[in-house]
């Protein structure tokens, strides 16, 4: 808006005051007058401070867009040679001989793959349950609580998960579950022996763990974001509250739960310690969820500081390289669509 | 007429036993959820408890196949790692997340910076380990604490902005017109009123990010690299307490097993302090007083 | 908006105008407050003196000299009163502590504040006094710093008919010593405390006169339209 004002003028107060019958207090005197106003005169206009503090502050977020840069950078780099040697078809070989200095990244993107998509399997309908009993059935005494335990689930530290895993998790599917799966489905191929406990399914359970509290989360606040007339508006068409949640809630915010579902994804193929210790380690591609299997970011973490030959090193980088990728292009649809469906800054997911 | 709006018997049942099943699953869905929360909490309580002692505190490990022995060293090492990593995260990420508020509210170049600190977030550690890596261990030709902060520091960074900037926003448009009114410099005003204002927020914030980075191992796997003695010391490698419970987690030892027990039980503690601390603080009202 | 006003010192100015008509953002442009939006724009030139306070000065300089007062109280919540009060010098780097006591307490007395709370300067926060004693903090907070011109918003609009009272009681003690500008939607006030009043209608600047005109036989017909409530 424009304000045009031909010209306003204040006349400078003059020296004499005029006291008025009561005053609350002592007028200032003219030399206090004068004093205050003489120290402020001489703090002088602050623009450069100002200005400078602005671009500072400026520098400071442009930082956010250097370290991704900056890490970008780095991986190629350090990735140069086998990028150099082997090219694209990196990504589509299955050996991994440091000794020959022959390596080929794909029973790893088949671990993380399979891996994450087990998890994804398993959390997406138990976090959709989850969200639905907690925004539309839960009572209110048990909201709070709940929400703080999904919190806490998302907080825990990888390392912690992945300990669990190995003493309690792993036992458990070697003995009771395993067992089961290979006398009920075995004759897909997918569960045969031998059952070690460690392999593709055990890390796609705790991904499913990790990653059910984001998916949770998100879809909660996805669908709290439906305004409660789109509830009434089915409910007062006789509809029963399963109906309502389904046509009301679920339809309208299906974008969102997509898009929450794509941020589990992206943290299900970072995901690293709690993988490592539960995969096996082993680069096979097999169709036995059962065996052992090794994940991109398992095999950076365990091969990484016994890494002496460059190329080695390299092959190791590169995998790096191409999680990186991956991630920031899935973390950035996931978040372009709940940023769609919520209108705003995107929801901050520990 | 009348028929064709009747509804079957059958229709009826059908959506009442959809209904119920509805019903059913989502209950079930909690209790699937929960179970595993509250199972993990309590074996982690289990066993984790009967190994804390104060030999745990400040003992380093005993060799192998000796009993006894603590963590003290991972400890420390995980604070050393903290205070590193603050110095390069904290003033960043509060930085840019004034940025965010104060100067850059609405604009673009703020939106793509928002957009770009939440999908950093999501981006693997162990890569931000790779870069640490590349850009401290390899120059200095050897494992440093030092490049174990610069991998937290950077991970921080997002977390910390992102934190700052929600917190800043909180704070009502009157207390900064207020503080211009009287002539007050704009940065005077943006770090002693505004964000003054907004520090039991702010700092909660980098609470969080602390208790996140505290409980990473991957990007220190190859950089602090981890150690079995007593470091402060910035230019060498440095035991971390997740490091640490990794370590003894995939060894063959029982002794080392139940010290990774008790390791993680405190990692728990700590997290689940300083997440109620934030719930607590921004369920309070972050700012006491302010209308 | 085209707006010719001469206002003049050591009195009160206040503009009278129906909600909207632009007299709060005219107010604003007087101390560059309106530079807190980024789409603002002000063509013409504001003087204080001889000092054009967009071509010669900064913003932070011209609000040293030309204070505000806003419509809702805006106390610095993690301060104390006697913070609160002492902010404009010490944010400016002001650190005498023999002065800076001065200051407050002579502050409080002007805007009739120091009595109630003169016992517990440190010791309360700002926000945990009543909404009219708020409003008075601000008073004092805004003379502290010593301004030559005092601007106000609407200062009583958000508060109780006795703090009102009290506010304006304070406006006519004040303007001896500084000159102040009141914005109000509320004649009678203008009436009680102005020397000299200016109708705003539709962002122009209808009628600038003497109080007494204006509520007495005003030139212009909106003038007299509004003062007889006919609208607004």
């Amino acid at each position: 808006m424009t304000l045009k004002t031909q010209e306003v003028r204040v006349t400078e107060p003059t020296a004499a005051s005029v006291p008025g019958t009561d005053t609350p207090g002592t007028a200032p005197s003219n030399g206090e007058h004068s004093a205050i106003r003489k120290y402020l005169l001489s703090r002088g206009s602050s623009v450069f401070v100002d200005k400078s503090f602005r671009w500072l502050m400026i520098l400071c977020a442009l930082s956010i867009f250097a370290i991704v840069a900056l890490i970008l950078y780095e991986l190629i780099v350090r990735s140069e040679l086998t990028i150099n040697k082997f090219g694209l078809s990196f990504f589509a070989k299955t050996a991994w001989n440091p000794i020959e200095n022959n390596y080929g990244a794909l029973p790893f993107i088949y671990g993380t793959l399979v891996s994450s998509i087990i998890g994804l399997i398993i959390a997406v309908p138990l976090a959709i349950g989850l969200a639905v009993f907690l925004t539309e059935m839960c009572p209110k005494i048990l909201r709070g609580p709940l929400a703080f335990l999904t919190e806490l689930l998302a907080a825990i530290p990888s390392v912690v998960y992945g300990l669990w895993a190995i003493f309690v998790l792993v036992p458990i599917l070697r003995s009771h579950v395993n067992p089961l799966l290979i006398s009920v489905f075995g004759w897909s191929g997918l569960f045969a022996r031998p059952d070690y406990g460690i392999g593709m399914l055990a890390a796609g359970v705790i991904l499913a763990i990790m990653i059910l509290p984001i998916i949770s989360s998100l879809t909660r606040e996805v669908m709290t974001a439906v305004p409660h007339t789109q509830r009434e508006a089915v409910l007062a068409l006789g509809a029963t509250r399963w109906e309502m949640i389904r046509m009301g809630v679920l339809r309208n915010a299906r974008i969102g739960i997509v898009g929450s579902m794509i941020l589990g994804l992206g943290r299900a193929l970072g995901e690293t310690m709690a993988v490592t210790m539960v995969i096996g380690n082993r680069p096979d591609i097999l169709r036995n969820l059962l065996a052992p299997a090794y994940s991109m970011a398992s095999v950076i973490a365990n091969e990484f500081t016994e890494a002496a030959d460059p190329m080695y090193l390299s092959a190791l980088v590169e995998i790096g390289l191409a999680l990186f990728i991956v991630t920031i292009i899935v973390n950035a649809l996931a978040r372009l669509l709940v940023w769609a469906v919520t209108r705003g800054a995107p929801a901050r997911v520990a | 007429m009348a028929s064709q709006y009747q509804t079957t018997a059958f229709t009826r049942f059908r959506r009442t036993t959809a209904n119920h099943m509805a019903s059913v699953l989502a209950v079930l869905s909690t209790i699937i959820v929960v179970a595993p929360l509250v199972a993990i909490f309590a074996y982690l309580l289990y066993k984790g408890a009967s190994s804390l002692n104060l030999n745990f505190f400040t003992q380093v490990p005993a060799p192998i196949g000796e009993k006894g022995g603590g963590m003290a060293n991972a400890i420390v090492g995980s604070g050393v790692l903290l205070a590193i990593s603050s110095v390069l995260g904290v003033p960043i990420g509060i930085a840019a997340g004034i940025f965010l508020s104060e100067y850059g509210r609405g604009s673009k170049l703020a939106n793509m910076v928002r957009f770009t600190a939440d999908v950093l977030n999501g981006v693997p550690s162990i890569v931000m380990g790779i870069a640490a890596y590349s850009l401290v261990v390899l120059p200095q030709k050897h494992f440093s604490a030092l490049a174990g902060g610069v991998a937290l520091g950077i991970m921080m960074i997002p977390t910390i902005t992102r934190t700052t900037e929600e917190m800043l926003l909180m704070v009502p448009h009157a207390i900064r017109e207020a503080a211009l009114g009287l002539g007050v410099p704009n940065w005077r005003s943006v770090l002693s009123i505004t964000l003054k204002t907004a520090s039991p927020g702010v700092i909660t914030g980098c609470m969080l990010a602390f208790a996140r980075v505290a409980g990473e191992t991957a990007p220190l796997l190859f950089t602090a690299f981890g150690s079995s003695f007593f470091s402060t010391s910035i230019n060498q490698p440095i035991a971390a307490l997740p490091l640490q419970i990794y370590v003894y987690a995939i060894s063959p030892y029982d002794e080392w097993h139940r010290l990774a027990w008790a390791g993680a039980l405190v990692l728990i503690v700590l997290i689940v302090v300083s997440v109620s601390l934030v719930r607590y603080v921004t369920s309070r009202g972050v700012l006491k007083g302010a209308s | 908006m085209d707006i010719n006003l001469h206002i003049p010192a050591s009195q009160a100015t206040a503009l009278i105008g129906p909600s909207g008509c632009g007299k709060s953002t005219f107010v604003r442009c007087l101390n560059r407050m309106h530079e807190t939006n980024p789409i603002a724009r002000v063509t013409g030139s504001v003087h204080i003196g001889d000092l054009d306070i967009y071509a010669d000065v900064s913003p932070v300089e011209v609000r040293r000299r030309i204070g505000m007062v806003f419509q809702r109280p805006n106390p610095f919540p993690t301060m104390s009163i006697y913070d609160n009060v002492a902010s404009g010098l010490r944010l400016n780097g002001f650190r005498n502590r023999r002065v800076l006591d001065e200051v407050v307490e002579r502050s409080l007395k002007h805007s009739a504040l120091w009595d109630e709370v003169k016992d517990d300067l440190k010791k309360k926060s700002g926000a945990s006094l009543s909404g009219g004693q708020q409003q008075r903090l601000c008073i004092a907070r805004a003379l502290a710093v010593d301004p030559e011109v005092l601007l106000m918003d609407e200062p009583a609009s958000a508060l109780d008919p006795v703090s009102t009272a009290k506010i304006e009681d304070l406006i006519f003690q004040l303007k001896s010593q500084y000159t102040i500008v009141i914005v109000t939607h509320n004649m009678q006030q203008a009436a009680r405390v102005a020397e000299r009043t200016g109708f705003f209608l539709n962002g122009k600047l209808v009628e600038f006169d003497s109080t007494h005109k204006i509520f007495t036989n005003p030139s212009d017909k909106r003038t007299e339209d509004y003062i007889t409530g006919r609208f607004g």
